[in-house]
Parts: structure tokens; sequence; C-alpha cells
């Protein structure tokens, strides 16, 4: 992915380890955080793989029960802010500004910053696992009063969090700056692709509750150190109010995740079924009805709290109306496909998947939606698999989708075809293994974040922690393929894939280190959505 | 390693496991044995359906087309990218399913949520780590701990075998015992940290929140014996909280309350006596296990940097700091619950005497009752 190549620039273009450092180029910043997220990816991994190990069998084998709450609220932490979100601020880094035409992130330094604070923020998070008294082990949640029981690790968990937060805003705050100022002549809003627009979308949802998280944490701090009771029954506080607040934030996170995943699979699938995206407009309009709404339905996370019945009601109703413009896109993509002349390389197949798979998260969804069956739902496996299939076969699974679909621009070399597809298939069938069992060990009883469990639910266990290390494996395969990707291959052509659309596959491949230094003159044809 | 791939012959095995296991537990939310979880039962079975047969139709057009609509059967791509109708069809159609299902799921929360009329309330309050059951009516205070045969087979140790017991991390002590066909009030708090009341026969959970307390009810049909566990993370011994309620007729729970109440009152006579060095061990042993085990570990190290070691420590061995370690079982220290209200003199004199004897530590000292009871205030 980093060989952006020299020869077709003009300018003096660093190079080494300052070219990284000190850059402001949105490709090489865009470069650098899909590296870090498919790190971190990697390390959250390694966590879920010890979780799996553990919970293989019955009885505590590997592990004690604290540093097993350690690792399934670090691999959160991990998987959530390290590995999907930056991956997401990555490909908005790269593709935002080739898509609309513009030389540029409107904020270039400001670009550099957000990307290497994260690097610092993890490398302080995973230093608390070895400080007295263990990481965090309260869940990525951190509903007190439990976090404070939380030892030395406990201040450097709420900076941890401000860091991820401050790359998050000024992230964001740069994707609408470019959005709106750097658009080439002619390109009005809803002339823009729609991964551009389910990005603008985004950034604004990451604004409005980024800061909601911060002061959340900022109360934690403020309880465990200064005195207050915020969250504190005894002192007149209330440790729900945390949840509420938490939730206000963590609703809207889940679509953070999720509508850069929608914005991918709106663009590749119309490249593979060579026929334009359909209800562009309703697709735009969808999208942010998903995003108004995520901010009126953040207590369907806590209906055991004890809410009045009021509250309960408005939170169902609310909920289960996501359901409409979630179904308008997923009927939206398949009517994309219907008399499209469709082939399955990789990007295709995985952009497939997701719309099965998140299809199946969000049928799971609508369950957990209803709230007096919720009551027997909620803290069990049956949510836990109900969010990775939305966040790993989902928002994963877009992100490889995106990978390969867009790895020809980045390199200048076709990725291994074959080998993708295999990647694709053990992927699949491994996931699919992984958390579908999981649905069942919820129905049947067996609550969340658990070290060891009753021998009735051995079997679905076994078969779980089986597919999750058949999944951890076949994800070193992507990791040669995008390896042996960037080293070489089939040249790439400046639109690599037949039934491209779109200005980034009107620049050479692999992109030059600078691009539309002048606005590029927009064809009636480009335009069309 | 052999030992690891023994464990690992052994648990191929259980994929074998007996079909029974399968019928009791079965891959479906279990329909429970009170009027309310059946009909949530049937509502999950509903929202199931319905999502079922949408899948079905919605992943069955998609597979047709991706079958017909390929490049390589020579299909010409066509160009049509809206349609007004089919938009407003296919926005219409799942805002009608939407309000079918919302209208059963209001009726029931309603239900679920009248508490009126009860005859009988239970007060149950998390602790880190077990439950405490309160019979306000009954003035009854029970606590409820894991069963020692489930703390013994959970410790990280090759030689356990927790296939042996059924009720592995299901089993507890002192069960809620609860007459059947009574409306109960069941009230939800803490102590601690927050934790969640579930026992899925009954067919719903409930936070059980310091500070606060959440009013649910319940009424059991059948009389039996229904296992749960804590479902809201509590720190270490989140897995280890199970929740048992043993629902047997009126008649039998009211004898139960008064030998119940018997026996609590004969222990609580018996423990001010004097006992001996072995007596003392052998209560404190058992003691240990129910209430410190979980953060001291079996071997009294504790977990370094979260759970102090009682193993060599100042407190469990100098003399000068008895009165100290009698206190801080009594009255709590930092993360350390106080056990004064939960155990009784005899209780905390005999685990006493036990910490400061076991695992090396051989003061000799022995505690007696009435050394605890001086230090109560």
């Amino acid at each position: 992915m980093s060989t952006v190549a020299h020869e077709h620039d003009h300018h003096h273009a660093p190079t080494g380890l300052k070219r990284w450092i000190f850059s402001t180029n949105h490709k090489d910043i865009g470069t650098l955080y899909l590296i870090f997220s498919l790190m971190m990816f990697f390390i959250g991994g390694a966590m879920a793989m010890i979780i799996r190990a553990e919970l293989f069998q019955p009885g505590l084998q590997f592990v004690d029960p604290q540093f097993y709450n350690s690792m399934v609220t670090v691999h959160a932490l991990i998987m959530i802010f390290g590995a999907v979100m930056p991956a997401g601020v990555g490909l908005a880094n790269w593709m935002i500004p080739l898509m609309i035409g513009a030389p540029d992130m409107a904020l270039p330094r400001m670009n550099n910053m957000s990307f290497w604070i994260l690097p610092f923020g993890f490398a302080l998070l995973i230093s608390t696992l070895f400080m007295n008294g263990g990481g965090p082990a309260g869940g990525w949640t951190m509903y007190p009063p439990l976090v404070l029981q939380l030892g030395d690790a406990f201040p450097f968990l709420i900076f941890t969090v401000h860091i991820l937060g401050v790359s998050s805003i000024m992230g964001a705050i740069n994707i609408i700056a470019t959005v709106f100022n750097m658009r080439a002549p002619g390109m009005t809003l809803m002339k823009m692709p729609l991964f551009v627009w389910t990005w603008v979308i985004t950034a604004f949802l990451l604004i409005a509750s980024l800061p909601v998280l911060a002061g959340a944490v900022t109360m934690l701090l403020t309880d465990k150190y200064f005195g207050t009771s915020f969250f504190n029954a005894a002192g007149g506080g209330d440790p729900v109010l945390f949840q509420h607040i938490f939730w206000f934030f963590g609703h809207p996170e889940v679509y953070i995740l999720a509508l850069p995943a929608f914005g991918i699979v709106s663009t590749i699938i119309p490249t593979f079924a060579r026929k334009p995206l359909f209800g562009y407009a309703s697709m735009v309009y969808a999208t942010a009805s998903i995003a108004i709404l995520s901010f009126f339905v953040w207590a369907h996370h806590m209906f055991t709290v004890g809410m009045p019945i009021k509250g309960e009601l408005f939170f169902m109703y609310a909920t289960m109306l996501i359901a409409v413009p979630t179904g308008v896109k997923v009927f939206n993509w398949m009517a994309t496909m219907w008399k499209g002349a469709m082939t399955f390389e990789a990007p295709m197949l995985f952009s497939i998947a997701f719309v099965i798979l998140f299809t199946i998260g969000g049928f799971s969804g609508l369950m957990l939606g209803i709230t007096p069956v919720d009551f027997q739902y909620h803290d069990t496996y049956f949510v836990v698999a109900h969010f990775h299939y939305v966040l790993l076969t989902g928002a994963v699974f877009s992100l490889m989708a995106a990978a390969y679909y867009w790895l020809p621009k980045w390199t200048g070399y076709m990725y291994d075809e074959k080998l993708a597809k295999i990647h694709f298939w053990l992927s699949t069938i491994a996931a699919n293994v992984l958390f579908f069992p999981q649905h069942f060990l919820g129905l049947a009883g067996m609550p969340r974040r658990i070290p060891d469990y009753n021998i009735v639910f051995a079997d679905f266990n076994m078969i779980s922690s089986i597919g999750g290390f058949a999944y951890g494996i076949s994800q070193l395969l992507f990791v040669y393929i995008v390896i042996k990707c960037a080293l070489g291959g089939k040249k790439a052509k400046a639109q690599a894939w037949e039934g491209a659309k779109g200005l980034e596959w009107t620049v050479p491949s692999p992109a030059p280190f600078h691009t539309f230094e002048t606005p590029p003159k927009l064809t009636k044809s480009m335009l069309e959505n | 390693m052999t030992s690891i791939f023994k464990k690992f012959i052994q648990a191929l095995a259980l994929i074998t496991l007996p079909l029974s296991v399968f019928a009791e537990w079965g891959l479906n939310m279990r329909e429970g044995v009170t009027p309310i979880s059946q009909k949530v039962y049937d509502m999950h079975m509903v929202s199931l359906w319905v999502v079922t047969i949408i899948g079905i139709v919605v992943f069955g057009i998609m597979f047709w087309s991706i079958f017909h609509h390929r490049k390589s059967r020579g299909v010409k791509p066509a160009k049509f990218s809206h349609s007004t109708t089919v938009e407003i069809i296919w926005t219409a159609i799942p805002l009608l399913i939407i309000i079918g299902l919302a209208i059963p799921a209001t009726k029931l929360l309603i239900e679920m949520d009248d508490t009126s009329d009860t005859a009988l309330t239970v007060k149950a309050v998390g602790y880190q780590w077990k439950w405490k059951y309160e019979y306000l009516e009954d003035d009854l205070t029970i606590y409820s701990n894991l069963d020692e045969k489930s703390v013994e087979l959970s410790q990280r140790d090759d030689s356990v075998n927790p296939m042996e017991h059924p009720d592995y991390l299901l089993d507890v002590d002192e069960p809620l015992v609860l007459p059947t066909n009574t409306k109960i009030r069941i009230l939800t708090t803490a102590n601690d940290v927050i934790h969640a009341w579930w026992v899925p026969d009954l067919g719903w959970k409930r936070d059980a929140i310091p500070g606060f307390i959440n009013d649910n009810w319940t009424m059991i049909n059948e009389p039996g014996t229904y296992r749960g566990q804590c479902a809201e993370i509590c720190g270490k011994g989140h897995g280890y909280m199970p929740i048992v309620v043993k629902a047997v007729s009126m008649d039998e729970y009211k004898t139960w309350v008064a030998e119940k109440k018997q026996s609590q009152e004969a222990a609580a006579a018996a423990s001010n006596k004097e006992m001996s060095m072995e007596e003392l061990m052998t209560k404190g042993e058992a003691v240990y296990k129910a209430n410190c085990l979980a953060c001291h570990q079996a071997n009294g190290q504790g977990v370094q940097g979260v759970f102090p070691a009682l193993a060599g420590s100042e407190i469990a061995t100098k003399a000068e700091n008895l009165k100290t370690h009698i206190t801080h079982i009594l009255y709590g220290k930092n993360l350390m619950p106080a056990f004064g209200e939960q155990l009784n003199d005899g209780d905390i004199a005999a685990v006493t005497t036990y910490e400061r004897n076991a695992w090396g530590n051989d003061t000799g000292d022995m505690v007696q009752a009435a050394d605890v009871s001086a230090e109560r205030k």
C-alpha cells in the first residue's frame, strides 16, 4: 500500500521516515491510518483468540477471570477505536479528495496530528495491561461503580479515551471542511458519491457524540479523585446517569462504524453490477434519517435498568423505526443488483456477504428492540452474536471489500484474485461458525462477559471457538495478499474495474502523490447518479 | 501440554453429549414456568418467524438475481435507477410490520410492569459476588453463595474437571425458596456495583443498582428448581454468582421459613460457644471457601495488585494486628466488603483463626466468638 509512485510527482516529495512522520499528504496519511488499523485489528484479534481459547471448554484453562475481563474490555476498545474507526478515516482520507476532485484534505496539518496521536493513545491503553491491578476490566462501557474499582490503570484509561476522542473529532472536522469547501466545480451535494455522503454524515455524528463521551469519562475521573458524586448514589448521584450519557454517545457510535460501510457497499455494488445505484436520493435521505434517529434510541441498550414504562415504550418505538430506513437501504442494494450484469470479484463478494450478514444482524437487532423480550436477550450471547454480525460481518467485511476494491488504485497493481476469493470464503464460513451458534447460547441462557460456564453451553462454545480460530488464521492470508499486491503483480489500469464510475478512476494507478492540483472538468456522464 | 491435549480429547467427546441435554436447553429460548415467561416466549417466536420469513423472501430474491443477472450469462445491464412506486411500497411494508409487532409488545410490557397486589416481597441484593435475599414479610434473611463443589472445580487446576458437575456454576449453598401460585414482588438492588438478577425460566432480568430499588414480579406455576446467573459484569466473580430459585407449595414454603428461622437462631446461639482449634479450622475453611476464596484465592496468595495475599501477610501473622484483622473482616476495607452483617461471630472467629494458621501462617492464634463480639461497634 505504501508504494505511492514518485515518478509522476512534479514536486519535491519528502522521503524516508520524515515522509511519514511529517506527512501532510492525504494519501500518505490515509495509508498510515490503514496500516495502523490493520495492526490494531491483529492486536484486538489476538485478544479475541485468548477469549475463545478460554471459552473453548468449561473450566478455567488459560487465564484468570480478572485478566479475562481485561481481554473482553480491551478487545472491544481496540477493535472499535483502533481498528474500525481508523480504517474508516483512512479510507476517507485516501478517497474523499479523489472522489470530489480536491487536491488534498482542507486541513492537512491537523490531518497529520489527528493520525499521530493515535499510536500514543493505544500505546497508553495497552500499557495499562501491565500496570498494578491490571488493565481495564469492567467492559468497554466503563459503567460505574465497577470501573472505579480499577487500579492504577484508571486515569490512563480515561486519558486514552480523551486522546482517541480528540483524534476522531479532528478527523471529522477535516472531512466536513474538505467536503463543504473543496468539491470540484459542478459537483453539487446531491451529485457526490454516496461514500462521501455517508462520511459527511458520520463526521457530524462524531462531532456531536464524542464530546459527550469525553464529558462522561471526565465525570468518572472527578468521582474517583476529586470527591464528586455524579454517579454515586450515596452522595446523591445516580450510577444510571452514566449509562444514559454513555449510550447517548454509544448509539451514534454504532452508526459511526456502520455508515461508512453503507457508503462502501453502495460504491462497490453498482461497479460490479454494471448498473447505477438504485435510489441515490433515497439512500442519502435514509442515511440521514438513520443518523438523526440514532440520537433518540440510546436507552434500548439499558432496558433492564428499570426505566419508567413510558420511557421504555418511547425507546422501543424509536428503535423499531430504524428498521425502516435500514430496510430501504437493503432493498436499494438489491434493486441495484437486479437486472445488472454481475461479476463476483472479491470486493463484490465481500459486499454481498455484507448485505446478507448485516441484515441478519439487523434482524436480531429488531428482536432486541422489542422491550419485553429484550428482558430475556439483554446481556446474553444473543447480544454478542448480534453486534458481531453488524460489526464484523458488517463493518469489517465492508472494509475488506473496500481494501480489495481500491488496492489497485493505491498500489498500481491488481491483487491476487484467486487468493482473495479463498480469503473471502474462509472468512465468511469461519465468521458464521464463530457467531451463529452464539445466538443459541444466548437464548439458552448464557450471560455475556463470563470466563467459564455450565456444561450445557459446552458444545456451542467449542464450535464457536473453532470458528474463531479459523477466522483469526484466515486474516493472515489478507496480510499476505496486501503485501504481495504492494510489491507487484499485474499492472492496474487507471480504471481498474470495468464498471467503476467516479473521479478516482480518472487518475492513474497508482494515484500520483499529488492529484487534482487544478480542479477536474466534470462531464455529464460522470455526474450521473 | 499433554494435559491440554487430554482436555481437548475430553472436550471433543463432549460434542457427542446425550441429546437429552439438547432437549433440556435446546437451541431456543426457554418457555419458562410463569404466565409472563410463556408470553415472552410467544412474542419471541412471533418476531423470530417474522424476521425469518422476511429473510427467506429478501435473500431468496437476491440469490435469484445473483444466479440469473450475471455477466457470464451474457446479460446486458439494465439502466433504471429509481422507481417512486416501489420505493414507497418498500418503505410502507416494513412500517406496517413493525406496527404489527409493536402492538402486542406494548400490551405485554404493560402487563409485566404491573407490580400491584403481590402477596410476598423478596428483596434481592447483589454483592461481589453473592446474593442476599430478604423476605420482608417473614423477617428472614439468607445469603446465597456459589456451591462448594463449583468453587473447587472452577479453580485453574488441571486436576479438576467441571464435566463431573451437572449444575456447575449454576448451584448455590442456599437457594431462594419461593411459594408457587403466588404473586411475588422481587425488589432488586445492590450493595457495591451493578449486578443483574436473571432466572431465564421466570422470563425477565432486571439490574440491581446500588442506591436504587427496582421492582418486579413473578408468579411461578410449577414447583421445581430454576437456575440463572448474574447478567451484568460486576468484576472478577461475575461468572460465579448464580441464582437458584426453588419453587415449592405455600405450605412447604411456610414450613421452610419456620425451620430456617429456627436453625439461624440455633446457629447464632451455638456460634457464641468456645470452639477447639480443630473445630475452628474446619469451620473456618468452609467459611473461607464461601466468602473469601474468590479474591484471596485457595492458596491465600490473592491476586497481585488487586487482592492482597493473606499467606505471610503482616495483618494475618503479627500478633499486634489481630484486632485489625478482625475489624477488616467485620467492616471491610477498600474493595473488601463488610462481612459483619452476613457472618455471625462464630463464623468470623473461625475464619480469622483459619487465616492465621493456614498456608504456613502457623501463628497458633485461636480466635473465639467473644473476641469478635468485642470488636463489634
